[in-house]
């Protein structure tokens, strides 16, 4: 199939960028959208330009890694995939595609389609984790009952990958997702309890000094997040905030 | 684990908090004023004395004043802290997308809720210097029982095409900032069940579209039947 590409180009994280158009033959339609630009790329450095560069790892849409905003949607078109379980089988021959990289302030562009995304990072450290003993006398999880359907919806929430698929695709660059996946998976099971106020709140306050936005309940990021986290989350943590806000002593 | 936070002040989840209590509270308001509008299908001196009465009443009332001053900080608040949402809001994206499909994951009334709220702000400006100017601090005649007589300005008011216009396309606009805010509030302040969202939601949705139309109806009611020549 032949193709023409609309890429965002940026030198640098500084540098200005813009829209350059590649027209590219020769697509198959089984390659997936991260192997249709390592085509395009090869392509490019035959021809002495300097390759597209994009983020990308585990390829099965497990990692988080890959992004792209494809034809003014997070992970292109398609519901439940991340851009490398995209295939152009999605997309006809004589398609005009537009590749983006994900928009957000506490995002930025660290060259052409590849975003800093680390500001996630910085959220998990904040409270996205459990403290354990670990000096050889850690308790089994199993040991402790929790009732299934909250298993399951922490699992639920466990599943987010950090992509940033919501962030991009909200309106208002909003991380509300993310962070309340992250919160959830803990505020679910006992094993979360002792930290859950500091967690929710801490978290919360870091994810708003990255610059992301606020939460207009849009519902647009669950529609298109890869591994379909639920808006319930947000609306946990923001009933959790609340109560802790309300009751924590500082 | 040291906490910090901003907790009900200045954080993104309580600037959302206040957006949807004063938003709320402003459901309840509409509510109480659209059953004071109802009085107006009933036209002729009878309909014209009660309603001025109704009128007085409302202006004089102690709990009435104090849930007007609530009113007045709720409209206020809601204002002032949905402009420094919007302003944060864009911010978060200084580059915008070159294309983007909104529309695959999303209702247009919940991308337009600084419009709308803006459009329904231009309207209470000029809905207040209408009626509530002129009835605190405007020259009314007085009816024959001694009351302030706001009817006659508010049926007056409505047989001129272009304020009733004016008006079905403002409470049009607050229609649709109900159609999302309405429901959305019960999310932001954390309410979300599986057995009550979708009555919460269905409800709200509901209320969001009748609440306004109920107020078109009185409007254009008076626009057709012009009770006011009839006096």
């Amino acid at each position: 199939m032949d193709l023409t590409l609309k890429i965002w180009r940026q030198a640098g994280p500084e540098a200005k960028g813009e829209m350059k158009t590649y027209p590219i033959s020769g697509v198959e339609e089984d390659m997936s959208f991260l192997e249709m630009l390592d085509f395009l790329n090869e392509q490019l450095i035959e021809q002495g330009i300097e390759p597209v560069v994009f983020d990308h790892d585990c390829r099965e849409g497990i990692c988080g890694m890959c992004s792209l905003f494809i034809n003014g949607e997070a992970h292109g078109p398609g519901r439940k995939i991340t851009t490398c379980q995209l295939h152009m089988r999605e997309f006809k021959s004589g398609d005009t595609i537009y590749i983006e990289p994900f928009r957000a302030k506490a995002f930025p562009i660290i060259k052409d389609l590849m975003v800093d995304r680390s500001a996630f990072d910085r959220i998990q450290r904040a409270g996205g984790f459990i403290s354990v003993n670990t000096s050889g006398n850690t308790i089994d999880a199993n040991a402790i009952p929790v009732p299934k359907e909250n298993a399951d919806k922490a699992f639920d929430a466990a599943t987010c990958i950090g992509c940033g698929a919501c962030v991009a695709t909200c309106k208002n660059s909003s991380a509300m997702l993310f962070a309340s996946a992250k919160i959830s998976q803990f505020s679910l099971l006992p094993q979360g309890q002792p930290e859950a106020k500091e967690r929710v709140l801490n978290m919360v306050h870091q994810m708003d000094l990255e610059g992301f936005g606020n939460c207009t309940n849009t519902g647009a990021c669950e529609v298109e997040c890869p591994k379909g986290i639920s808006l319930e989350n947000i609306a946990r943590m923001n009933r959790d905030y609340l109560f802790a806000s309300l009751s924590s002593n500082k | 684990m040291a906490t910090t936070s901003k907790g009900l002040f200045g954080s993104s989840l309580a600037r959302k908090y206040w957006m949807a209590a004063t938003g709320l509270f402003l459901c309840t308001f509409l509510v109480g004023h659209l059953l004071g509008n109802l009085q107006l299908f009933v036209t002729g001196e009878e309909g014209k004395l009660a309603f001025n009465e109704y009128g007085h009443f409302m202006t004089t009332f102690p709990v009435v004043k104090i849930l007007s001053y609530v009113t007045y900080i709720s409209i206020l608040l809601h204002t002032v802290d949905g402009i420094m949402l919007a302003r944060q809001n864009r911010a978060a994206r200084p580059v915008k997308y070159v294309k983007e499909n909104q529309a695959a994951n999303s209702s247009w009334a919940s991308r337009k809720m600084a419009l709308l709220g803006i459009l329904t702000l231009f309207f209470i400006v000029v809905h207040m210097k209408s009626f509530w100017y002129e009835m605190h601090y405007g020259t009314l005649g007085m009816d024959a029982n001694g009351n302030k007589d706001l009817w006659t300005l508010t049926v007056t008011a409505f047989e001129q095409w272009w304020y009733t216009a004016f008006y079905v396309l403002a409470l049009t606009g607050l229609a649709f900032h109900l159609s999302h805010g309405a429901s959305s509030a019960f999310q932001s302040l954390g309410v979300n069940h599986p057995k009550y969202t979708p009555l919460i939601n269905k409800t709200m949705t509901a209320f969001a579209w009748l609440i306004p139309a109920g107020f078109i109806a009185v409007a254009v009611f008076l626009f057709v039947v012009q009770p006011g020549q009839a006096l």
